[in-house]
């Protein structure tokens, strides 16, 4: 009888034991970030978009560097917004539909804000963790370097870059996301500093837990959340860097286009009442970055440690 | 119990360098003595409480002890072994013999890994090959021991109270079966109600287990419980180290006697009666410490000697030993 008991009374602990799951940081961040309607409608929205710049090309009438004669040089008049013609978004000034050159700017956009900004993050992760978790004088010179580096004019170096290699995409990116890692390295380095007198790192120490054990089950996985973080903050950094760069016209080359210079050529051609050409381009870029800005300061107060 | 003497620290001194801001990269830093010259022993079962004001060096004498911080000069010899002489990989073996638990219960448990993971990680660590079902077996054992419910493994430490969070790092210092925990002020950042549970909880482990623990406190009235013996620390000397209640009974040294007589006593007779020996001033620098005696600044019996010579440590009875001139 009392045997019975005690299977049973097992039994239920172990039952217990199944459902009683704990929230990890995470699920509780996602539930938090879940609350969060801008963060979500955004993500939704970015999405869209990302979908949008793959699915799109299969239902355009035109590719986006074939040449509608009919509008070419008429645009106002003829390359207006329309379905019949295939233009939906209309075309620019030289005859080009603006729906293709919309979805491939957008491709180009993200891709440079994406890669650029992770470049950007695991250069500025690594660097950053390393300088933090050696500490001493190792830390002190790679801190002044990166001092010295952050001093130049970024834009500055940017297009001496660009005019010196000369232009090409790939270029591009390099050259923005190595120099943007440098607030990275500085933001992870601060919290490897923070996280490294953490009494649980002491006590994985006093264990016997080996170095690179520490770093990549203690450090690093609490260093994802502000990574996180940042890297969503720092697209649309880069995608605005690479808008300015291609609204000098030293970004990327036709007939490959990008927002920026879809902005600029609809800015350029704004007096001939062919408006379009710069709203929808615009509409896309502005939409874009609110939405990443959104994500990543509902992603910030999600994993914000105050409110643990 | 047995009495098998398994640590005997001897003459550790530990230095920090300071550099002070401002100070150009030539300056020569500054030696700051945070423990000076201290030698004591402990035997399998037994509890030493170490006693000071913050910054007395309590938590660098814990640290140095299990190779944290590096010594200046002495010994720590374990189980016959010198561990400061030991390189990291042999001092690898002895690791997890000496266990820690820490002041911030919370802060000592990573916030990404579960209850689990944290109280298995140092049998991982050790015994990598352990099937994952013993490992799933040790834990829960040593998760009764401390008095939690087994099925709270999953969960993660920021769902889990102060004394609870301290309750795994008593597990997670339990899970290799070590011969010595060190406990740097656990019970500290507790409520006091709960405080005395986890107190309670560690002198029954060491029943059990025959464990010896070095339990460290900023007062003395905690430390009463558990220890056996009592070592008062002052800026990173060792001004008083004697029996648990040969402290209580006759204390010596002017500072351990001011400390007493802040602890209260339940009796209110004799509380009303007794007098208050109030410590005047603050803790000098332990970077420039007063010379001869280290106590004699807030000392009311300091003399002219008191500056000039330093205090030798004295055997006034059996196992007591004072730092004091004037040891009546
Ligand atoms: S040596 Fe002098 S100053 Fe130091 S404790 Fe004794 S009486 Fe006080």
């Amino acid at each position: 009888m009392i045997v019975a008991n005690k299977n049973k009374i097992k039994d239920m602990a172990d039952n217990l034991s199944e459902s009683g799951a704990g929230r990890s940081l995470w699920k509780d961040a996602r539930i938090r970030f879940m609350q969060n309607k801008a963060a979500t409608i955004s993500l939704f929205i970015l999405l869209a978009i990302v979908s949008f710049s793959f699915i799109g090309p299969y239902f355009a009438v035109w590719s986006y560097e074939q040449i509608d004669w009919n509008a070419m040089g008429s645009a106002a008049r003829v390359g207006m917004p329309s379905i019949e013609s295939g233009h939906f978004f209309g075309t620019d000034d030289l005859g080009r539909d603006l729906y293709s050159r919309v979805i491939q700017g957008t491709q180009i956009s993200l891709m440079v804000g994406v890669l650029g900004a992770s470049v950007a993050v695991i250069v500025g992760t690594l660097y950053g963790a390393t300088s933090g978790y050696l500490g001493g004088k190792t830390d002190q010179i790679m801190m002044r370097i990166v001092d010295i580096l952050m001093s130049i004019p970024y834009m500055f170096v940017l297009i001496l870059l660009l005019v010196v290699f000369g232009r090409s995409i790939g270029m591009l990116f390099i050259g923005i996301g190595l120099l943007s890692w440098l607030d990275m390295s500085r933001i992870v380095r601060g919290q490897t500093l923070n996280l490294k007198n953490m009494e649980f790192i002491e006590a994985a120490k006093v264990t016997g837990v080996s170095d690179f054990k520490i770093i990549t089950r203690h450090i690093v996985p609490n260093l994802l959340g502000i990574v996180a973080v940042y890297a969503t903050l720092l697209v649309p950094g880069i995608i605005l860097a690479e808008s300015f760069i291609s609204f000098l016209g030293l970004g990327v080359q036709e007939p490959s286009t990008s927002w920026g210079a879809l902005i600029k050529e609809g800015a350029g051609t704004i007096s001939y009442e062919t408006e379009w050409q710069l709203l929808f381009p615009l509409a896309f870029f502005v939409v874009s970055l609110f939405c990443f800005y959104f994500i990543g300061d509902g992603l910030r107060d999600a994993l914000d440690p105050k409110d643990r | 119990m047995s009495n098998q003497t398994i640590l005997e620290v001897e003459n550790l001194t530990v230095n920090f360098d300071v550099s002070s801001e401002g100070d150009m990269p030539w300056t020569k830093a500054k030696k700051l003595q945070a423990v000076n010259d201290i030698s004591f022993s402990l035997s399998a079962g037994e509890t030493l409480g170490v006693v000071g004001e913050s910054g007395c060096g309590k938590s660098t004498l814990a640290r140095a002890i299990v190779k944290m911080v590096p010594a200046e000069s002495g010994k720590v010899v374990w189980l016959g072994n010198d561990l400061l002489g030991l390189s990291h990989s042999e001092a690898r073996q002895y690791r997890k013999q000496i266990q820690m638990i820490f002041q911030d219960p919370l802060a000592s448990l990573n916030p990404r890994m579960n209850i689990g993971e944290i109280i298995a990680e140092p049998l991982r660590t050790h015994y990598p090959k352990t099937p994952e079902s013993d490992v799933k077996a040790r834990v829960r054992d040593v998760m009764h021991k401390v008095g939690l419910l087994d099925n709270l493994v999953n969960r993660y430490p920021h769902e889990f109270s102060g004394g609870q969070c301290q309750r795994i790092g008593i597990a997670r210092a339990l899970i290799l079966k070590p011969k010595l925990i060190i406990c740097d002020e656990p019970v500290s950042a507790l409520d006091v109600s709960i405080q005395a549970q986890v107190v309670n909880l560690l002198m029954d482990l060491q029943e059990e287990m025959d464990l010896a623990l070095i339990f460290i406190a900023h007062d003395l009235s905690v430390v009463k419980h558990i220890s056996t013996k009592i070592m008062v620390l002052y800026l990173g000397n060792m001004v008083e180290l004697a029996n648990s209640n040969d402290i209580y009974q006759s204390p010596s040294h002017p500072y351990t006697q001011a400390l007493i007589s802040a602890v209260p006593i339940p009796d209110p007779n004799v509380e009303k009666n007794k007098e208050l020996i109030l410590i005047e001033g603050d803790l000098p620098s332990p970077i420039n410490p007063p010379s001869g005696c280290v106590f004699r600044t807030r000392c009311q019996k300091a003399q002219d000697i008191c500056s000039q010579q330093k205090p030798e440590y004295k055997e006034v009875a059996t196992s007591h030993s004072v730092a004091c001139h004037f040891n009546d």
